[in-house]
């Protein structure tokens, strides 16, 4: 089955569950749906947001509860704590094992298997940023901690790790800037067993997007907002229960909502894209989005905007990293075994070279990415750093991936080998903006 | 143990000291310098009694040959900040005021260097507080230093060592009290053979040949020398006078291990002042740098500028890293090469881009831009061409001989 005849599926299915649900028909939504509907398939493979659980405070929070802020550090030191050190040995293992060995099934089915999801979350790295007082597993707020885990995740697979990282996106930011209504709400479903997906949408649908200059807008509406715009690439959209999207708030500049995916007026569709297919990537669309006035996250304060974005700019910087590195590890075996006018092309200058300048980008990307993320962590300004990560992850990574594919000639074209993937993958990190965090 | 990529409070008083110098010191002769080429920058001597001084009470500050590699046993197993990264700090603060006068800096030369990490304790007393400089590339051997052709004969007799040879390339080589000389004991065997020797300046048997008209680093004196008949004594030879064919080239080598982030921090510290200006032009230009916009929602050359910091950021990061694991005593061959790779390549497009974004400000000598064009070439060549490092690291990485990866 192609992906588009899976699409038509999917969109079949929703419209009817949709059609036989007199729901609509007692609240008088029919019409209104099926014109909705209408436009959708004629526009894609448009489906409401996914049904979704309700998300209701089991308890009352006096407050909200922030993770710790790291201590200054006095030496300049590259290694991880233990705790880290331990982390990243677990997570390097279920990478290698479990996420590459799938990778090439998930890049083509567009779907991360459920039972690798599971997996991950038993792990814990979805819930890195959830306070310990609401359920969460680590008392220190720790962007290097998510970057070291990031860059595991994205050696075993790019497009597996955002599916699994990208609903951790959710629960990182409520911790991060969510009051304590809005933690109480949200934040419990995201420690349980069968975690809701959530995603966080920030990038439009248009070219030079800036995560600055925003086409979704939000309108203020007797208390609450209402929201209308498009969201792309947006992972795992048709299942997602919560979403975090940004939206030019009227005389204020750009802002995050919260918006539960059964909310009125919330479609998605998938929009599949050259790489990142695992994650099922797919555009939110809001139309006349109702939400209330407690769906605005951090105060709509322009500050906690930007350091969102630049969060989730280190956050593709680790998996770029990640990736690189596993393109640097695949490559060397390859080109030492690969013969060619009687001995190993390694032996070759042109093709030895390449090697030399994947290992200088990698380490280069690297120290880049932890250096923004330690700067964040301990409580300094960090823009710049990340910009920068970016800027070389953007340029280096997609070097690196064609490289990949080069220096195996033929068999980096093919699906046998992760180069093919690497390629598409690594365009992704200067495209992104949002989805992950850190 | 916790990841923090930021230079260490201690190390604030080094670097505003060494700012202080560059630009109060070396910025305001650097022209006058470049121009006079061949003519002793008189100004130095004061300057380097000063560094002298400082360096008396702290770690480093000064040129490539302050700190050696020999640094003391590590106390405790903690992670350490120590005279490595110092230097590589100092080093680029210094060649954000001028390379060349940097390279030029009495008693701060490369022989420094490898005197400091290989010479015992009687050949440091002997030769301490002497300005040295290094003597490797001959006119047929450059960056294959295995391929040298000067020789160093035992005359039993004297118990001198007996040098014949040509040198070019010696930095600092008419300045320097002393001149530190790679030569092969048997040339039949190769690397093994080869020793360094420390010669006198004074010694009548090395003859001052030329002194080069360069591109860049006009400040620094490049001068090659003919050995004819130059005897030293015995213990003029540096480190093991067995020829060990198993330990091969490393000991010689090792010095390179710590030098090469030294280079790569000059180039780093040329970038930077090239940066630093170019961001100030622009400025008045009216593009500003942005660094939430994405880098092509901006002004073309805001975007080129945040590739070049881009860039920068990562050869910088890259020598303190390297220079960390020095301090650290983690072996660091792979990632000295690293800094220098990419220190001297982006550092180079980075100066040559400056200019092109500054127009003919940055083209006419109005201006210091292209002077530093000019000085950064040189550290993608010196101790180690780009590629030789790339060389160096691709056969570490693939875990290849000489023999097999040439």
């Amino acid at each position: 089955m192609t992906t588009a005849d899976r699409s038509m599926g999917l969109a079949l299915r929703a419209v009817r569950s949709l059609a036989e649900s007199d729901l609509l028909d007692r609240v008088g939504l029919r019409k209104q749906v099926e014109k909705a509907l209408y436009n959708g398939t004629k526009e894609g493979f448009r489906a409401a947001g996914a049904a979704g659980r309700t998300f209701a405070a089991a308890q009352k929070l006096g407050r909200p509860a922030r993770q710790k802020k790291a201590k200054p550090r006095e030496l300049f030191d590259v290694t991880p704590d233990e705790d880290q050190q331990m982390l990243v040995e677990v997570t390097k293992q279920f990478a290698a094992e479990a996420i590459r060995p799938a990778a090439q099934e998930a890049d083509h089915d567009s779907k991360t298997p459920q039972e690798l999801l599971e997996q991950a979350a038993e792990l814990g790295v979805t819930i890195l940023g959830v306070p310990e007082s609401l359920g969460g597993v680590v008392a220190e707020r720790s962007a290097v901690t998510s970057v070291l885990i990031a860059e595991q995740l994205g050696h075993g697979d790019i497009g597996i790790a955002v599916s699994i990282l990208a609903p951790g996106a959710v629960p990182t930011a409520l911790g991060l800037w969510g009051d304590a209504d809005q933690q109480a709400k949200y934040l419990p479903a995201f420690t349980e067993d069968n975690a809701p997906a959530a995603a966080l949408a920030i990038v439009e649908p248009r070219p030079l997007f800036n995560p600055l200059k925003l086409d979704t807008t939000a309108k203020k509406e007797g208390t609450g907002f209402v929201l209308n715009g498009v969201k792309s690439m947006v992972p795992r959209a048709a299942e997602d229960e919560l979403f975090i999207i940004a939206a030019d708030l009227e005389n204020s500049g750009p802002a995050l909502f919260i918006v539960e995916s059964k909310t009125e007026g919330v479609f998605t569709e998938p929009e599949p894209g050259m790489g990142l297919r695992a994650a099922a990537t797919g555009r939110v669309i809001l139309e006349n989005v109702k939400v209330p006035a407690d769906a605005l996250l951090g105060g709509g304060d322009l500050a906690v905007y930007e350091e969102c974005i630049h969060r989730s700019r280190i956050a593709w910087c680790a998996l770029a990293t990640g990736a690189a590195q596993a393109a640097l590890d695949y490559l060397i075996p390859y080109v030492n075994t690969r013969d060619a006018f009687g001995e190993p092309i390694s032996h070759r200058q042109s093709v030895a070279f390449k090697i030399s300048d994947i290992g200088i980008e990698t380490d280069a990307m690297r120290l880049l990415t932890y250096r923004a993320a330690s700067r964040a962590d301990m409580g300094r300004t960090f823009a710049r750093e990340a910009a920068l990560a970016r800027k070389l992850a953007t340029d280096k990574g997609m070097q690196i991936g064609s490289d990949s594919v080069q220096l195996l000639g033929g068999h980096g074209y093919i699906k046998e080998h992760p180069a093919e993937r690497w390629y598409r993958d690594l365009r992704a990190v200067g495209v992104m903006e949002g989805a992950l965090l850190v | 143990m916790a990841i923090n990529l930021e230079v260490p409070k201690k190390y604030k008083p080094l670097i505003t000291q060494a700012n202080q110098v560059a630009a109060e010191v070396l910025r305001p002769i650097s022209r006058k310098y470049d121009r006079a080429e061949h003519e002793y920058p008189k100004e130095l001597d004061m300057l380097a009694a000063v560094v002298d001084g400082v360096n008396e009470g702290s770690d480093a500050l000064g040129g490539a040959g302050a700190a050696g590699v020999r640094g003391e046993e590590k106390a405790d197993a903690g992670n350490k900040n120590g005279s490595n990264m110092a230097t590589v700090l100092s080093v680029e603060e210094m060649c954000w005021g001028d390379v060349g006068l940097l390279l030029t800096m009495p008693r701060q030369g490369l022989g420094n260097s490898a005197i400091a990490s290989v010479a015992t304790d009687e050949q440091l007393k002997k030769y301490g507080g002497k300005w040295a400089a290094m003597a490797i590339t001959e006119p047929e051997a450059g960056s294959d230093s295995a391929a040298i052709r000067t020789t160093a004969v035992l005359d039993e007799k004297t118990g001198e060592y007996v040098l014949n040879g040509e040198k070019i390339y010696v930095t600092s080589g008419e300045r320097a009290d002393l001149v530190v000389v790679w030569a092969s004991l048997d040339r039949e065997i190769g690397r093994a053979a080869i020793k360094s020797f420390i010669v006198e300046r004074s010694n009548p048997g090395m003859k001052l040949d030329r002194l080069e008209h360069k591109l860049g680093i006009r400040a620094s004196d490049t001068a090659a020398f003919r050995l004819e008949d130059c005897r030293v004594p015995k213990d003029a030879l540096l480190g093991n006078p067995e020829i060990d064919t198993k330990a091969g080239f490393g000991g010689v080598m090792k010095t390179f291990d710590n030098t090469r982030p030294l280079v790569a921090a000059m180039a780093i510290g040329v970038g930077r002042a090239c940066l630093d200006e170019t961001k100030k032009l622009l400025k008045k230009a009216g593009v500003e740098i942005d660094y939430t916009a994405p880098a092509n929602t901006q002004h073309a050359a805001a975007a080129r500028f945040l590739q070049y910091e881009a860039d920068w950021e990562a050869a910088r990061l890259m020598a303190l890293h390297a220079a960390w694991m020095a301090d650290n005593k983690e072996p660091n061959s792979v990632q000295a090469s690293m800094s220098k790779a990419k220190a001297g390549r982006v550092c180079t497009e980075i100066a040559l881009g400056c200019v092109e974004l500054a127009g003919t400000l940055g083209y006419s000598e109005v201006e210091l831009l292209e002077k530093w064009s000019r000085d950064v070439k040189i550290l993608d060549i010196f101790e180690g061409t780009q590629q030789i490092q790339l060389l160096i690291i691709a056969r570490m990485l693939l875990g290849k001989s000489s023999a097999e990866l040439k």
